[in-house]
């Protein structure tokens, strides 16, 4: 890797030093891709923060007007909006912390020579592979209170049964979550494979002839090795999670009584069921800023890693 | 891979939890199947079985009966293919220019792709959609292929620059000693080596459009217009209440594509991302 970069990089001098002309070049080569993310990707992000700060509507006929911070400030003391923000949270943690430690558990089984891997890896993909709204529908079948195969199996074990747990005010988040864990444990527990994968095992050994257990190994060889990726996905999976809208959207469409309905949802239908554009772009830029901080302290951990190591 | 030997009781608990694993990951992919196979009399019984016991394929004549599934799949087939096929014509040249030099613009591209990973779409959804409707592309799949492509560019030019680096740089400064032009070099030298790569990455930003569900549940209207899993979502009906033979029929259908694709380049994707999130 080290050395393939580094002949890219005297690769690009040489071609700078052979002349003015071949920099034009590159910008025949970047431009096809740079003018549809300009005017789709950028010029959207812009105008968007800037209609935060109008009272844009949909199907409005008179023209919208400036209204400086109004919309940030209805915000801030919207009850909907925090319980909302709240509700990410908790999802976003309850989805991305679980998800970690099941995935990091699939993948050190996966390392190892068991009967039945190529199976579980096979199955690992699956929930990747299938689009988020048939992965909403096929849970709200288990879930089903009466054709559904938890309940089936609930009542199967003499543990009740019939009960509704996408609508029930104390389960429905908790049942979105599971789905949520499901639906993220394969890329998660790939990376974290690929990154096991990459530790030198005779460390391993090393370790164990001198008479490491288990755990001492996983924390003096393993896990530093993994450590990059697993801080990675982490911080990913957690942004991911918190911008998450589809699965949600199907499975509950953020009922019961608001109890799963995430930002993205309660954006979502700010603007497009209830025609309030400036309202939600506002929210969008209230997003954008907290995601920035999540993903500051990301890369400022990343430097700092990269220090250690 | 020799991993150190574990006593017989830490393999039995071993693959208990491997057990565990498999139990998790298929048991709702295997009720879809069975339900989907099912008479609306088992599906109507309060003790249902794993396994349907007079399997049927009437749910799936019905789901198509009942949504245009067909029109979908058709709408969902021209949107994928065409944003996966701009995404890659387009990306290439810049991933490999974002491989090969360094520039302000390359290093701002790259921080573009990084934030575009992380971003929420609410913000752009709604400037989006007024300009789209300024246009008159709302509720056509042009927009939504213009969005796709866009959408699709990040991860497309995250796993072409991956590629690109591995193709030695030597082969094409030879080339350029031997009188080749840019243009040239790229394409008689560097992208015959690139192919699988790009093949791989069109396949995955096919199957992300393929899946997709937000951009074309706010920008397309009518029924006809439609992409497979906005119909899709038609079957769960008002208040939830949904007829779950068909639902889990078309479900299944909907799948297939995506799972044949997903098997194939599951493995360059793999890589790709991986040099993407820990590397780059």
């Amino acid at each position: 890797m080290i050395s393939a970069t580094a002949t890219a990089r005297s690769g690009g001098k040489a071609a700078r030093s052979a002349g003015r002309a071949v920099d034009h070049g590159a910008w025949f080569l970047v431009l096809p891709a740079l003018i549809p993310i300009l005017v789709l990707s950028v010029g959207p992000l812009l105008y968007g923060i800037s209609l935060a700060f109008t009272d844009a509507q949909a199907g409005r006929t008179e023209p919208t007007e400036w209204i400086g911070t109004l919309n940030f400030r209805d915000l801030l003391h919207d009850t909907l909006f925090w319980e909302s923000f709240r509700i990410g949270l908790l999802w976003a943690v309850g989805v991305t912390v679980p998800q970690f430690l099941l995935a990091l558990g699939l993948a050190l089984l996966l390392d190892q020579r068991l009967r039945l891997r190529w199976l579980a890896r096979a199955l690992a993909i699956v929930p990747w592979a299938m689009p988020e709204v048939v992965v909403g529908i096929m849970w709200r079948l288990v879930y089903n209170p009466d054709a559904g195969i938890l309940n089936e199996t609930l009542r199967d074990l003499g543990l009740g049964g019939g009960h509704d747990w996408l609508t029930g005010l104390a389960t429905a988040l908790p049942a979105v979550i599971v789905v949520g864990i499901w639906a993220g444990m394969p890329q998660t527990t790939v990376a974290l494979l690929a990154g096991l994968q990459n530790t030198p095992h005779e460390l391993h050994e090393a370790a164990a002839l001198d008479g490491a257990g288990a755990w001492r190994r996983f924390r003096t060889v393993t896990w530093p090795a993994i450590r990059p990726v697993a801080l990675a996905v982490t911080a990913l999976n957690f942004i991911w999670n918190f911008n998450a809208f589809a699965l949600v959207y199907v499975l509950t469409s953020g009922g019961p009584g608001g109890r799963t309905r995430l930002p993205m949802l309660f954006a979502y239908e700010q603007a497009f069921r209830y025609g309030q554009f400036g309202y939600a772009a506002a929210m969008g830029c209230v997003m954008v800023a907290l995601i920035s901080v999540m993903l500051a302290f990301y890369l400022v951990g990343r430097l700092k890693g990269g220090e250690e190591s | 891979m020799t991993a150190p030997r574990t006593g017989r009781a830490g393999r039995a608990g071993q693959y208990a939890a491997l057990l565990c694993y498999l139990v998790f990951l298929a048991f709702p992919f295997l009720w879809l199947i069975s339900t989907a196979f099912k008479p609306p009399r088992e599906l109507g019984s309060l003790h249902p079985t794993w396994i349907p016991v007079n399997p049927t394929l009437e749910n799936f004549r019905q789901a198509f009966d009942e949504q245009p599934l067909l029109q979908a799949a058709g709408n969902s087939l021209i949107a994928a293919l065409a944003a996966a096929l701009i995404a890659v014509v387009i990306a290439t040249p810049m991933a490999w220019t974002m491989a090969r030099r360094r520039s302000r613009l390359t290093t701002a591209a790259t921080g573009w792709v990084v934030v575009s990973q992380a971003f929420p779409f609410v913000l752009v959804i709604i400037p989006l959609f007024l300009v789209l409707k300024n246009l008159q592309l709302i509720n056509t799949l042009s927009g939504l292929i213009m969005v796709y492509v866009v959408w699709s560019l990040p991860f497309a030019l995250w796993m072409l620059v991956g590629y690109v680096r591995a193709v030695p740089s030597e082969l094409e400064e030879a080339a350029a000693v031997d009188g080749a032009g840019r243009l040239r070099t790229l394409v008689s030298v560097t992208a015959p080596l690139l192919a699988p790569g790009i093949v791989a990455t069109a396949l995955f930003a096919f199957i992300t459009a393929w899946n997709e569900f937000f951009f074309a549940l706010v920008l397309l209207k009518t029924p006809e217009k439609q992409t497979l899993p906005v119909v899709l979502t038609h079957f769960l009906g008002a208040e939830g209440v949904a007829d779950l033979g068909p639902l889990a029929a078309a479900a299944f259908l909907a799948t297939i594509p995506s799972l044949v694709i997903f098997a194939i380049i599951q493995k360059r994707i793999t890589g790709g991302m991986l040099a993407g999130a820990v590397k780059s």
